[in-house]
């Protein structure tokens, strides 16, 4: 079995509000402080293809479409347990327009040895278009299993559990399809050791450009994508947030129960 | 320009809320670019065609096929870009729920439509469709305007005013024949898993809900939530956090990437109010956060606050409220 995930490199989400700052004129976040993370989904896709190798035996392929420094979350990726990356060159600016992202990544999905199953994480956690995965099915004519939080191997092809209006649903698909997948109990990413990380150091990262992918470099940029971003900025919250006096916990409950009443809330 | 309204959900009786939503949002573009508003009604949804145009369409197409009544979204796909290619270019409003998300990267790819996803705002600017929506977690907003002819904005439910539904509004209303693609069916249901959160009260219809967070530091406390819910008719939620930690299932998880809730108390404890968090909370009345620091973000969203160990604080909170209910 060979196993894509596709993996995104993103600033923390995690960082908090105040830390967080923007360049309105590149329309971008400012890196500042803070560090550069796999998108939180990703992690939670990289280790359900993990599971599923320990499991039945797979080989593990973790794409990204991004700047060379994208080579550290691939690097991360090989440390928790996959098998090859591949980073395909790309200027930040196209790496965050999905349909030129889909198209790049289909395109190099399709130069690896046939894969049974390509998983991704359900938005990126950065600008969380959520359209990568459902492009990516369209661009490679396989069916998309969306919002998945746990799925096994199942006879030729694959029993899913997924996410709907209606509550969960198991599914069964064939082999060759794309899915993303969310978090769960079962689904949180390991920490890699200090061995594996450093193993994962000597690994080699395979380097496509759009040429080895057949794409010409105008196909490949931000310009021939189907958005444009007008403008970044950060939205005003004005707190109206009354504090609930008293000197110790049981003081504030009981003011807080008066203060729910008067507001007649309960 | 015209604008295409995908209708779906609901007993057929009348559109859902997002759906009117999506109409009252659709007058005003189609208004402002001097178009007209196409909803599509796909499955059990034909059944509300007329009032459809009751709540701002000027035409309706009802799409009716067995595919499409379990919910197969090969199927709605294939439907919605029949329907959206009958109609022309147009600007397509996609419901925000599960199906939306689903069916509209694979749509718009068909239809070589840029797409918006989670727009809190749609509004045309100089001409063109701009539509505005949180990124990096709601930490900041990016308005962004697609290229193409054709051009698709999924909303976020409870962001748009719909209209009143006015009996007196005429419209046309057409069946439109469609047949599934060969794809449709490649993904077979075999189960449906009915949620089990041991609450008597659905979680999204609650009108109260208490949720924990990480600070909650364990899965014990989650009783005590349960039973001040308990005394307020409510629903225990969660966040991220608290289901990553394996302390409640997933079906409880509030946020961006969970649930959306709007009862009328909300009550948050040991959470920190990550903006993913807070998303899934816009439509709550009354915020109340009980945490221990007092610069956490959630009392940037509260309206009462209470700066304290959550340990000292739920007891008394259930003694009280059982005074003052019992
Ligand atoms: C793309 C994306 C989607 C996401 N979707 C969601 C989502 O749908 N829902 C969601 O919830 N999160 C979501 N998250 C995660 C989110 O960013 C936060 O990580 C998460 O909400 C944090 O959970 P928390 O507030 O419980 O934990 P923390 O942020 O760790 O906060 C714990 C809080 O508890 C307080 N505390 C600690 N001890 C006590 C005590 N004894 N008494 C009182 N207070 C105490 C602390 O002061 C702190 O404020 C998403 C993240 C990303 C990137
Ligand atoms: N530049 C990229 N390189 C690799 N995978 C990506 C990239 N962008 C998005 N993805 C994948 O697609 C998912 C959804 O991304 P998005 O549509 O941008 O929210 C992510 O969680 C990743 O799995």
């Amino acid at each position: 079995m060979h196993i894509a995930v596709c993996i995104k490199q993103i600033l923390d989400p995690e960082i908090s509000p105040r830390a967080f700052k923007i360049n309105r004129e590149a329309k971008l976040a400012e890196q500042a402080g803070a560090s550069l993370v796999i998108g939180p989904f990703d992690l939670n896709a990289l280790e359900v293809a993990i599971q599923l190798k320990e499991k039945h035996g797979a080989k593990v392929t973790v794409l990204t479409f991004g700047e060379e420094k994208a080579q550290d979350a691939l690097r991360r990726a090989l440390a928790m347990g996959a098998d090859e990356a591949v980073l395909v060159a790309g200027d930040g600016a196209a790496s965050r327009e999905p349909s030129v992202t889909a198209k790049v990544l289909a395109a190099a999905i399709r130069q690896l040895e046939p894969v049974d199953l390509v998983l991704c994480g359900r938005q990126s956690g950065e600008w969380d278009y959520g359209q990568v995965p459902g492009l990516l099915a369209e661009e490679l004519g396989l069916p998309l299993v969306p919002f998945v939080p746990r799925l096994d191997v199942s006879g030729d092809g694959f029993r899913l559990e997924r996410e709907s209006d209606a509550g969960n649903v198991v599914v069964e698909a064939p082999k060759g399809l794309v899915v993303s997948i969310t978090n769960a109990q079962d689904n949180n990413p390991r920490l890699p050791k200090v061995r594996d990380i450093m193993m994962a150091n000597r690994k080699p990262i395979k380097k496509l450009g759009a040429a080895d992918l057949g794409l010409d470099e105008a196909s490949a940029s931000a310009s021939a994508g189907r958005l444009e971003v007008l403008d970044l900025f950060i939205p005003e919250v004005d707190s109206e947030c009354e504090f609930v006096e008293g000197d110790d916990g049981a003081e504030k409950a009981a003011n807080l129960v008066k203060k729910l009443l008067e507001r007649k809330v309960i | 320009m015209n604008v295409i309204v995908l209708a779906w959900g609901g007993d057929g009786s009348a559109p859902t809320g997002p759906v009117q939503e999506l109409l009252g949002a659709a007058r005003r573009l189609a208004g402002a670019g001097g178009g007209s508003v196409v909803a599509a009604a796909f499955g059990p949804a034909a059944g509300a065609a007329r009032s459809l145009i009751e709540y701002g369409a000027d035409r309706v197409l009802t799409v009716e096929h067995d595919a499409l009544a379990a919910a197969d979204a090969d199927a709605y796909v294939d439907a919605a870009e029949a329907v959206c290619k009958h109609v022309g270019d147009a600007v397509v409003l996609i419901p925000g729920d599960r199906l939306g998300w689903e069916t509209a990267p694979r749509l718009a790819h068909r239809l070589d439509a840029g797409l918006v996803t989670d727009a809190i705002d749609v509004a045309v600017e100089d001409g063109r469709v701009v539509a505005t929506k949180p990124v990096y977690g709601g930490k900041a907003h990016a308005k962004i305007a697609m290229r193409g002819a054709s051009q698709a904005v999924l909303v976020r439910a409870r962001t748009q005013a719909p209209l009143a539904p006015d009996a007196g509004r005429s419209g046309e209303i057409e069946a439109f024949a469609f047949e599934p693609g060969p794809n449709a069916g490649r993904v077979r249901v075999v189960e449906y898993k009915h949620e089990d959160t041991g609450d008597e009260v659905r979680l999204e219809e609650a009108k109260v809900v208490v949720s924990g967070g990480r600070g909650l530091g364990g899965p014990e406390p989650f009783q005590q939530l349960a039973e001040i819910a308990g005394l307020l008719g409510g629903a225990v939620g969660a966040s991220l956090a608290a289901v990553d930690a394996g302390w409640v299932p997933a079906s409880m998880q509030i946020g961006q990437t969970g649930k959306s809730v709007a009862p009328d108390l909300y009550i948050a404890v040991g959470i920190s109010g990550a903006s993913q968090h807070v998303a899934g909370i816009s439509g709550a009345k009354t915020i109340v956060a009980i945490n221990k620091d007092a610069e956490a973000p959630i009392f940037r969203v509260a309206h009462l606050g209470v700066v304290a160990d959550y340990k000292d604080v739920l007891p008394a909170l259930a003694e009280e409220l059982r005074r003052v209910k019992g």
